[in-house]
């Protein structure tokens, strides 16, 4: 567990990296080097983000130049090379759910939170992002917490949800 | 299960399936398990339906099925009850003792629960009268309803790989892809494109071809492929077998959006039973025929749902899309020929196969065949999936189906096509959709997402809303796409803060048709769509915004403010109560009052005035 009051840099020499869960992880896939993203996908499913000094092994034992995982890790919306929070909050901000008033929950959720999108808070608890479109327009607004959807959201309810998880 | 050797063996199976489907009198709850109407919180009511009916000692006598989606999700979770067909929408933990006691055991009706159509205030009772579905010919979607999407047994007892029979030993490869030609299938992606063709194409090539699903459904607002993988995966399946077969490959890709867990973990779970069963692997029924599907999940990025960055994000790069001066049917993934169709488009194929493509062509108008789903949401009263023959018109999918416009309020705009369509305005409403006919008012299908907007929705903003979305998406690699939606988007930030100029309208257009003429890929061309579609049927409001500072739609905050009208408003103090900056005050059953200082502009007492008393000036 990570203490409270450590900040977000000091967040990195906190995670133990499980090196043969790594290694199960890439062989899973057979160490090819077309499945990097989905190698990457699953690792941050364990840690919430790509660990940098997972970086190194992934060159190895794939065989692919360090500037590509960086170009991989960067192009894609669902890696992300910083530590995020235990809970990731997206907020869905597609057209179905922008007509129906998703700017108003990220305002309210922004506020609650005390961060901006994009950010973390301090006590590495939750992440918020806006992400478009989980493909549940009939139910907008829509936010997700981990893998869990929530729907027909106002800006009450909302915060109830993302409370839920404190 | 067995592998199934041949063609009686699976003949067999699916016939004593399809028997036992037909005359089951067992009861059955289908109980819609898709992403909507999860999200309204299914898997409590199927856990508390569980247990009431194993305390009643109903569990052997009642079958339970954890359905794909139902397409009405704005009535999510959605419970059909057969084999009466009995209909209960919003189902929740509380309505499961009354449903089991009543419905269940003693077939009665659970009055409070039955479905009360909002346009007619009429109760209906069966899931086929209303009228959400009524109006709807669901060749496509339909079985997403009756099974379980993780059950390949479902898939057979309703006919499944019926198709894939036909197609393996009674038609050679020529002549399934004349009868996908013939039937005029067109690609269900956006482009439109002729799937025969496409086939035909591909299968001249030379080399290791390859069979892609382009699953990564990015357009916002659309959500049929999801619901497709999610509810009838094997549909997909099939026809992506028969796909290979005839183009003759051995080796197929899914790529389908990581933001889609639900749909990932049904479709491997097919995968898998296909293989259990010898429908994928080596010697598929002893034809000698090898082809396997592999998974590979998209990481967000919507320029991936272009066909050349979609293979180059197979091969574990990042989704940069390339000029296609050469075909992907030539040279595509690992610079093989590579026959890419969309997930819609795939489920397609058993029907065509199965009916034939005289029955297929039949459905839909002069240049667009068969039906379409479409992802209706937004600002209308019955949100969901629809499936309707090409050339229904917008009105009947809005307002018959859909049942009009929420809280009454007055239509203004569709949506249809994602970021890369248009706004089409209430003049072509009785406009019969098709691909063709879509293109001509400035919009395209794209992948099918409508969303209605009403008198409340700014159209400025919405083109700004799209831009951003573009902006954020475009992979960067040619200036007309990455310069030109970064000015686009500078100039109508500044026009929906009260800071337009004379001039910006023309700039914009004259900006649109430069990256429409130059971009590289199908992103970059079709980006200024929702501009110059809003531009062109709702210029005034863009001049409203520029000359006159105000937004008539009451959006863009900086341009309108909220005013309690005196003559409106009776004091009944709810806005007062619910203000978050107590700017309302006012004695009960007088009339209040706003102060604007303190006001902030969150929409709260305009959403909550029962009275229309405040109102955007």
């Amino acid at each position: 567990m990570v203490p409270k009051d450590k900040g977000l840099m000091s967040m990195e020499h906190f995670v133990e990296i499980d090196w043969q869960q790594v290694d199960e992880i890439i062989e899973k896939y057979n160490g090819n080097r077309e499945a990097l993203l989905m190698i990457m996908q699953d690792i941050s499913d364990i840690y919430n983000y790509v660990p940098p000094d997972v970086v190194p092994v992934l060159v190895n034992k794939l065989g692919v130049k360090e500037s590509l995982v960086y170009r991989v890790a960067t192009f894609y919306k669902t890696i992300s090379l910083e530590p995020r929070g235990k809970y990731i909050v997206n907020v869905c901000t597609g057209t179905a759910c922008h007509v129906r008033g998703a700017d108003k929950i990220m305002d309210a959720l922004e506020d609650h939170l005390n961060i901006k999108q994009g950010q973390t808070t301090d006590d590495l608890l939750f992440t918020l992002q806006g992400v478009r479109c989980v493909g549940c327009c009939a139910s907008g607004p829509v936010i997700t917490v981990n893998q869990k959807t929530h729907g027909g959201l106002d800006r009450a309810s909302a915060l109830e949800t993302v409370k839920s998880y404190d | 299960m067995a592998k199934l050797e041949n063609r009686e063996a699976l003949k067999n199976l699916r016939n004593s399936l399809q028997a036992k489907f037909q005359d089951s009198k067992k009861k059955l709850i289908s109980l819609c398990a898709g992403s909507g109407c999860g999200a309204y919180g299914t898997a409590k009511v199927y856990e508390k339906l569980m247990e009431e009916l194993a305390e009643q000692g109903l569990e052997n006598e009642v079958e339970v099925k954890l359905s794909g989606c139902h397409g009405f999700c704005e009535k999510g979770p959605i419970m059909v009850i057969h084999p009466e067909g009995i209909f209960y929408p919003q189902v929740q933990e509380e309505h499961i003792p009354e449903i089991v006691e009543h419905t269940v055991k003693n077939g009665e009706l659970v009055k409070s629960l039955i479905f009360k159509d909002p346009a007619t205030k009429k109760k209906i009772t069966h899931e086929k009268d209303v009228p959400f579905y009524k109006l709807q010919k669901r060749i496509i979607f339909g079985n997403n309803g009756v099974i379980d999407p993780t059950e390949i047994q479902d898939y057979l007892s309703v006919g499944g790989y019926a198709a894939l029979e036909k197609a393996l030993f009674d038609m050679s490869p020529e002549k399934i892809i004349d009868e996908v030609k013939e039937s005029g299938l067109r690609g269900r992606g956006g482009g439109g494109f002729s799937t025969g063709i496409k086939w035909a194409s591909c299968r001249k090539h030379e080399g290791e071809r390859y069979v892609i699903c382009n699953a990564d459904e990015g357009d916002p607002g659309a959500y049929m492929d999801r619901s497709l993988l999610e509810g009838n995966p094997h549909s997909i399946l099939e026809g992506m077998i028969i796909g290979a077969w005839a183009i003759g490959s051995n080796e197929g890709y899914v790529y389908v959006r990581h933001e889609y867990p639900l749909a990932v973990k049904n479709f491997s779970m097919a995968l898998e039973s296909a293989r259990e069963l010898g429908l994928l692997g080596k010697n598929i029924l002893g034809t000698g025929f090898d082809f396997d599907i592999f998974i590979s999940r998209g990481g967000g990025a919507f320029v991936c749902g272009e066909s050349t960055a979609l293979m180059a994000s197979l091969e574990g790069n990042p989704g940069l899309p390339r000029a296609k001066y050469i075909h992907t049917v030539e040279k595509g993934f690992r610079q093989n020929p590579s026959l890419l169709n969309n997930v819609e488009t795939w489920a397609n194929v058993p029907v065509i196969i199965n009916n034939g493509a005289d029955w297929y062509a039949s459905i839909g108008t002069q240049g667009s065949k068969g039906t379409k789903i479409f992802s209706l949401v937004g600002k209308v009263m019955n949100t969901g999936l629809v499936e309707v023959p090409m050339g229904t018109s917008l009105r009947t999918i809005i307002f018959d189906i859909g049942g009009g416009i929420l809280k009454k309020k007055k239509f203004k705009a569709v949506q249809t096509g994602g970021p890369s369509g248009g706004c089409i305005p209430e003049k072509y409403l009785d406009l019969g959709i098709d691909f063709d006919e879509l293109t001509k008012v400035g919009s395209m299908m794209g992948s099918g997402g409508m969303i209605v907007m009403d008198q409340d929705t700014c159209m400025v903003d919405i083109s700004r809303y799209f831009v951003e979305f573009l902006k954020d998406e475009s992979c960067g690699q040619c200036n007309p796409c990455r310069e030109g939606l970064k000015q686009m988007l500078d100039i109508l930030d500044r026009i929906c803060e009260g800071n337009g100029r004379e001039g910006d309208i023309e700039l914009l257009e004259e900006l649109g048709g430069m990256m429409q003429k130059f971009s590289l890929c199908g992103l970059g061309t079709s980006a200024p769509n929702p501009v110059l579609s809003t531009i062109r049927y709702f210029r005034d409001e863009y001049v409203a915004h520029i000359r006159d500072k105000k937004c008539p739609a009451g959006v863009c905050k900086p341009l309108f403010y909220y005013e309690i009208d005196p003559e409106l408003c009776n004091g009944c103090t709810l806005c007062a109560k619910r203000c978050p900056e107590e700017a309302i005050t006012g004695k009960k059953k007088e009339p209040h009052e706003l102060n604007q200082d303190k006001c902030i502009k969150c929409g709260i007492c305009y959403d909550v005035c029962k009275f229309n008393a405040v109102a955007i000036k």
